[in-house]
C-alpha cells in the first residue's frame, strides 16, 4: 500500500509551547484513519498543520508522495486534499446550493471565470443536486445556510469538504454536538461520501471511531503514541493508560 | 435522473420569459422614459440617475458583492472622467477620429488599469487594512490631481466640448436628450453585464469569501484573486460611469475623485441596500431624486441626506431594497392588503412629525440666515413672517402630536405584520 | 539654515502632539472596540465650535475646560445610543456609521455656524512672541499649546500605567470577554474610553481653532490625517501612534519650509528636460508643493510593505 499522507518529524510550537513535538505518521492510500486523543493533545493543530491553515515549525508534509509543507490551503486543496472544520465553517448568508455549487466550482475547472455563467453549466448544477442529495439537503437547497439547524449545518460542512471530489479527505469532530439518531446518520453519510477515498477524521465518539476506521493513531500531548487497527488498539496498554481507560470507565 | 435533480435543472432553466421579461422591462423604460418626463430639468436629472447607477453598481461589486468596504472609489471614477474628457479633445482637435458614444470606453480601460495596479495590493485583506488603503489611495490622488496640472486642469478641471466627434445615429449629442440615450444604451448595456458577472464562477466566488474568506481557500481558491478579479471589474465599470459623466457634463474636476464623491457612492449603495443586486439601482434612483427636489427647495438638503444615512445604518441596515423585500412573503401570502390600513395609520403621523421638525429647521435656518429686517419665507408655497409666534407653534404642535401619535400606532402595526407574515397560517393556506 | 531647522522642529512637535492628542483617543477606541472612529476628527471640530460660543459669552479659559466635557459628554451618548446598537450589524456597519456621522456632524456645524470662518482667536493674555530669534518670532500660544499637550500626554501616561482604571482598560484591550468575567462592567469601560477619547479630541480642538481655523472643513483636513498616523503607527499602538504623530508632524513642516523641486534635483545631476511635455508639472514638482501627498504617500508604502504599522502587531 502506498501512502496518501505521509509526515516527517512535524512539529508546531505556539510562542514558547510546542503543541506538535515530532509527529510521524504514514496515511494510507484508500483506508479510513481516525485521530484520537485527550482534549488539548493537539489533534486540530495537526488537521491545520496538515491543510495549510498553520504554518510548520518543522518536519515536513507530503501528499501521495509529493511534499506540501506551508503550501497555502488552496493549493493543497487543489493537489486533492480537502477537508471539514470542527466548529462549523460555512458561507452563512449564501443559500445551501451556492455553499455546494462554490465547493464544486475548482474541481470543475472554472478557476476565477468570469465568462462562464453559472446557471448555464448543466453538468457543475447536477453535481450539485447530486452532492445536496446525498447530504439530505435537498428539501432546503434553496435557504440561505445561516439559518439551517445545526445537525444540516454539520451535514453541509461534510458536503462543502467532499464535493470537489477531492481523494484524501479530512474531517474534524463531523459528528461533535450530535444526538444518538444524527450521528448515525451522520455515520451513514460519511461511509457513502467517502467511499473508494481516503479518510482522515478526528473523532471524540469512540463508538463512531471503532466502527468506521481502518486504522487508529492516538496522538497524547503532540506525540503519537500507537498506530494501529481498532482491534489492536483497544488491547494496547499505553494506549489504555493515556487515554481509553478513562473512556472505559464511564 | 431522481425527482429532485429534474425540478433543480428547471429551475435553474427557467423559462425563457421570466429570464428575459425583467430585462425586456427595463430595456423599455429607459426607452419611454424621456417621453413621460419631457422637461429639460428631468432630461438632466435622468442622466445624472443613469451615470449613478452605473457608478453605485459598480461599487456594490465591491462591498455588497464582494465584502469590501471602499472609501476611494471615487478614483476610477474620476480617472475615467478625466481619461475620455482627453480623448474628447483629442477628437476635437482632429488628432483620433473616433465617435464620441464610444469615449467612455476609455474611461473604462483607465479605471481597469489603476484597478489592476491599485488592486495588486490593495486586496491582500478585507475588511479596515481594505478601507484605509482605499482611503489612502483615494486622498492620495485627489491631492495629486490638483498637483499634476498638465492632466487633471488643476482647480478647474478640464473642459471639452462632446458635439465635435463625428456623427453617429444621425444625432451629434448637442441635445441632452440624445445624450440620455447615449447614456441609457450605456447604462442597459453595463447594468447587464454586472448582473451576468455576479452570476459567473468569479462572481459567486467574491459572495463565498464575503461570507467566509477562510472557509474559499480550503475549496482551492485563494480570497487575494477572487477580491482582485471583483476588483478589477468594478473599476473597469466605475470608470465607463465616469467616461459618461465627462460626456454628460463636458468637464471633469478634482471634486469628481476626491472623498466627496467616495462618500456620495457608499451612500447611495447603502441606503439602496447593499444586499441586494437592484439595491445600488434604488439607492442612485432615490439619490438623484432627493438631491434635485430638494435641493430646489431648501438649502439644508445635505443635512436631510446624512440624517437619513445615519438612521438607514442605525435601523436599516438592509436598506430600502431590504424593506420592499421583507413584504415579499406576506405578497405571496396575498396578505399585503392587511397592511395598508395600519400604514397609513402609522405614516400619517409620521409625515407630520418629519414635516414639523423639517419645518423648525428651514425656520431656524432662515432666522440665521436672513437679512437684518427681512422676516418673511416660505415653505411649500405657504408665506409667513418668522418673528410671529404662531408658525413655531404650528411646526412644534406638528412635530410633537406627530411623533406621540406615531408611537401609539406602532403597537397595532407591529400586530398586523406578525399576522400577516405568520408562516403557520401560511403553510395551512399552501396546503390546502 | 539653523534658524530654519530650529523653528521647523519647534512647529513639527507642536503639530505632532497636537495630532497626538486625537490620534491616541482614536487608538484607544480602535484597540478597545475594534471601531475605526471616522467621526473623532469631527469631535474635535466640536470642540473648536463649542469653545468658540463659550468664549463669547464667557471667555476663553472657560471654554477651555467647558468645551471638552461637553463634546466627551456628546461622545459618550454617540456610544451608548449609537455604536452599541449599530454593533449588531457588525464591523463594517460601525464603520460605515461613524462614517455617517462625520458628514452629519460637518453638515450640522453649518446649519448652526454658518459655512464661514469663525473669528475664535487666542486670548489676549498670550498674544504675544514669547522669544525672537534672527529676527523671526515665536508665539507664546504656540508655546501654550505644546504645554497642553505635553500635560495631556504623561497624564494618559500615568493613568494607564500607574491607575486601576488604566490597568482594567489594558486589559480590556487585551482580553475583553476575559475582563467582563472578572467583574468589570466592560460596556461602561467602553463608553468611558469613547468619552474620554472623544473629549481629548475636543481639547485639541479648542486650543488648535485659534491657531488653525475654525471652519467646517477643518474635521476633514485633520481627519485623514489622523487615520493615516493611526494605520502607519500600528493599529492599536499607543507608542507607535505617538511616533508617528511626530514624524507626521514634522515631516510636514520640513516639507512646507524645505523649497526644493525635482527642477533643482536636474539641474544638480545636469539633466536638461522638456518645459512644455506631459510630464511638465513632474518636474517642477517641488517639496512644499507635495506636503499634502507626503502622509497618504507613506500610508500607502506602510500599507504595502508593512501592513502591521511600525509598532504595531495586528494587521485587521
Amino acid at each position: 500500500m502506498s501512502a496518501a499522507i505521509e509526515l516527517a518529524g512535524l512539529r508546531k510550537s505556539f510562542g514558547p509551547t510546542e503543541i506538535i513535538r515530532g509527529v510521524d505518521l504514514e496515511i494510507y492510500k484508500g483506508e479510513r484513519h481516525a485521530i484520537i486523543g485527550p482534549n488539548g493533545a493537539g489533534k486540530s493543530t495537526l488537521f491545520h498543520l496538515i491543510s495549510g491553515r498553520y504554518k510548520l515549525s518543522g518536519g515536513s508534509v507530503s501528499l501521495h508522495g509529493e511534499e506540501i509543507s506551508n503550501l497555502p490551503p488552496y493549493e493543497i486543496y487543489r493537489k486533492g486534499l480537502s477537508r471539514s472544520f470542527q466548529v462549523t465553517n460555512i458561507f452563512p448568508n449564501m443559500s445551501v446550493f451556492e455553499n455546494v455549487r462554490c465547493g464544486l466550482m475548482w474541481a470543475q475547472g472554472y478557476k476565477y471565470s468570469f465568462w462562464h455563467l453559472v446557471d448555464r453549466e448543466t453538468e457543475l448544477n447536477q453535481k450539485t443536486v447530486r452532492v445536496i442529495e446525498e447530504i439530505g439537503l435537498s428539501a432546503r437547497q434553496h435557504i440561505p445556510a445561516g439559518v439551517l439547524t445545526y445537525a444540516e449545518q454539520r451535514a453541509l460542512e461534510i458536503g462543502i469538504a467532499a464535493a470537489g471530489g477531492a481523494d484524501v479527505i479530512m474531517l474534524d469532530e463531523p459528528t461533535a454536538g450530535m444526538s444518538h439518531s444524527e450521528t448515525d446518520q451522520a455515520m451513514t453519510l460519511i461511509r457513502k461520501i467517502t467511499e473508494g477515498k481516503t479518510l482522515v477524521m478526528v473523532e471524540h465518539d469512540m463508538g463512531v471511531v471503532f466502527d468506521l476506521a481502518d486504522r487508529i493513531s492516538v496522538l497524547v500531548y503532540g506525540e503519537i503514541i500507537a498506530t494501529d487497527t481498532p482491534e489492536n488498539i483497544r488491547n494496547n496498554k499505553a494506549v489504555q493508560e493515556a487515554y481509553l481507560g478513562v473512556e472505559a470507565e464511564e | 435522473m431522481s425527482e429532485t435533480t429534474k425540478t433543480a435543472s428547471a429551475t435553474v432553466q427557467a423559462s425563457s420569459l421570466k429570464r428575459f421579461g425583467p430585462w425586456i422591462g427595463f430595456l423599455i423604460l429607459l426607452m419611454i422614459m424621456p417621453f413621460i418626463f419631457t422637461s429639460n430639468s428631468a432630461i438632466f436629472t435622468m442622466n445624472l440617475m443613469g451615470i449613478f447607477i452605473i457608478f453605485s453598481l459598480s461599487y456594490n461589486m465591491l462591498l455588497g458583492q464582494g465584502g469590501m468596504l471602499s472609501f476611494g472609489h471615487a478614483v476610477y471614477f474620476g480617472l475615467g472622467g478625466f481619461m475620455s474628457v482627453h480623448f474628447m479633445n483629442y477628437v476635437e482637435d482632429g488628432s483620433f477620429v473616433f465617435p464620441i458614444w464610444l469615449l467612455p470606453i476609455f474611461g473604462g480601460l483607465i479605471g481597469l488599469i489603476f484597478a489592476i495596479i491599485i488592486g495588486s495590493f490593495s486586496t491582500r485583506r478585507s475588511g479596515t487594512v481594505f478601507a484605509m488603503i482605499s482611503l489612502g489611495v483615494g486622498e492620495l490622488m485627489a491631492a495629486s490631481s490638483l498637483i499634476f496640472v498638465a492632466f487633471f486642469g488643476g482647480e478647474e478641471g478640464v473642459s471639452g466640448d462632446r458635439t465635435m466627434g463625428p456623427e453617429s445615429f444621425g444625432a451629434d449629442f448637442g441635445p441632452d436628450k440624445e445624450v440620455y440615450y447615449l447614456i441609457a444604451a450605456w447604462v442597459f448595456v453595463t447594468v447587464v453585464l454586472m448582473y451576468l458577472f455576479s452570476r459567473t464562477p468569479a462572481g459567486r466566488l467574491a459572495n463565498a469569501v464575503r461570507d467566509n474568506p477562510e472557509r474559499a481557500e480550503f475549496i482551492g481558491y485563494s480570497q487575494r484573486k477572487v477580491r482582485f478579479v471583483s476588483f478589477c471589474a468594478s473599476g473597469l465599470f466605475a470608470g465607463i460611469a465616469g467616461g459618461l459623466f465627462a460626456v454628460n457634463f463636458e468637464i471633469v474636476t478634482e471634486e469628481n475623485l476626491n472623498a466627496l464623491t467616495s462618500g456620495v457612492v457608499l451612500l447611495m449603495a447603502y441606503i439602496g441596500g447593499i444586499g441586494f443586486f437592484i439595491g445600488p439601482i434604488v439607492g442612485a434612483i432615490v439619490f438623484t431624486l432627493l438631491q434635485s427636489i430638494l435641493s430646489h427647495y431648501t438649502d439644508i438638503w445635505q443635512m436631510y441626506v446624512g440624517v437619513m444615512f445615519v438612521l438607514t445604518v442605525m435601523f436599516v441596515p438592509q436598506g430600502l431594497t431590504g424593506i420592499m423585500m421583507m413584504h415579499t412573503a406576506a405578497y405571496r401570502m396575498n396578505r399585503l392588503g392587511g397592511l395598508v390600513v395600519p400604514y397609513v395609520r402609522m405614516g400619517i403621523p409620521s409625515l407630520c412629525m418629519v414635516a414639523g421638525i423639517a419645518g423648525f429647521l428651514e425656520m431656524m435656518h432662515h432666522v440665521r440666515g436672513a437679512a437684518v429686517g427681512e422676516s418673511t419665507m416660505s415653505l411649500l408655497g405657504i408665506g409667513f413672517d418668522t418673528h410671529s409666534v404662531m408658525p413655531w407653534v404650528i411646526v412644534a404642535v406638528l412635530g410633537i402630536a406627530g411623533g406621540y401619535v406615531m408611537r401609539s400606532q406602532a403597537g397595532q402595526l407591529k400586530d398586523a405584520w406578525d399576522t400577516a407574515n405568520d408562516p403557520n397560517t401560511w403553510q395551512e393556506e399552501a396546503s390546502s | 539654515m539653523f534658524e530654519l531647522v530650529f523653528f521647523s522642529l519647534l512647529n513639527g512637535i507642536v503639530t505632532g502632539l497636537l495630532l497626538f492628542m486625537l490620534a491616541s483617543g482614536l487608538t484607544l477606541i480602535f484597540s478597545m472596540m475594534g471601531v475605526l472612529n471616522f467621526a473623532h476628527a469631527s469631535f474635535y471640530m466640536l470642540g473648536a465650535y463649542f469653545a468658540y460660543t463659550i468664549s463669547l459669552y464667557l471667555g476663553f479659559w472657560v471654554g477651555l475646560i467647558v468645551a471638552p466635557v461637553i463634546v466627551g459628554l456628546l461622545g459618550a451618548l454617540v456610544e451608548r445610543y449609537g455604536l452599541r446598537y449599530v454593533h449588531r450589524w457588525g464591523h463594517v456597519a460601525e464603520l460605515i456609521f461613524t462614517f455617517g456621522l462625520a458628514f452629519l456632524i460637518e453638515e450640522i456645524v453649518q446649519f448652526i455656524w454658518g459655512k464661514s470662518t469663525m473669528a475664535y482667536h487666542e486670548p489676549e493674555i498670550l498674544q504675544f512672541p514669547l522669544f525672537t530669534i534672527y529676527g523671526q518670532n515665536f508665539p507664546a500660544y504656540k508655546a501654550f499649546m505644546l504645554m497642553i499637550s505635553i500635560s495631556i500626554f504623561i497624564m494618559l501616561l500615568l493613568i494607564l500605567t500607574r491607575s486601576r482604571i488604566g490597568l482594567i482598560i489594558q486589559a480590556a484591550i487585551h482580553k475583553p470577554n476575559m475582563t467582563a468575567m472578572l467583574g468589570h462592567n466592560v460596556p461602561l469601560v467602553f463608553m468611558g474610553v469613547f468619552g474620554v477619547g472623544c473629549a481629548l479630541a475636543g481639547l485639541a480642538g479648542v486650543i488648535a481653532g485659534p491657531a488653525l481655523g475654525t471652519f467646517p472643513g477643518m474635521a476633514v483636513v485633520l481627519g485623514a490625517i489622523v487615520f493615516v498616523i493611526v494605520v502607519v503607527g500600528g493599529l492599536g499602538s499607543l507608542t507607535g501612534a505617538f511616533v508617528a504623530s511626530l514624524i507626521i508632524g514634522l515631516m510636514q513642516t520640513f516639507a512646507i519650509s524645505l523649497d526644493y523641486s525635482v527642477n533643482d534635483l536636474l539641474s544638480v545631476l545636469n539633466i536638461s528636460y522638456d518645459a512644455e511635455g506631459a510630464f511638465r508639472d513632474l518636474w517642477s514638482l517641488s517639496l512644499p508643493q507635495v506636503a499634502p501627498i507626503l502622509p497618504y504617500l507613506l500610508l500607502v508604502l506602510i500599507l504595502i510593505f508593512r501592513p502591521t504599522g511600525l509598532f504595531g502587531n495586528r494587521e485587521t
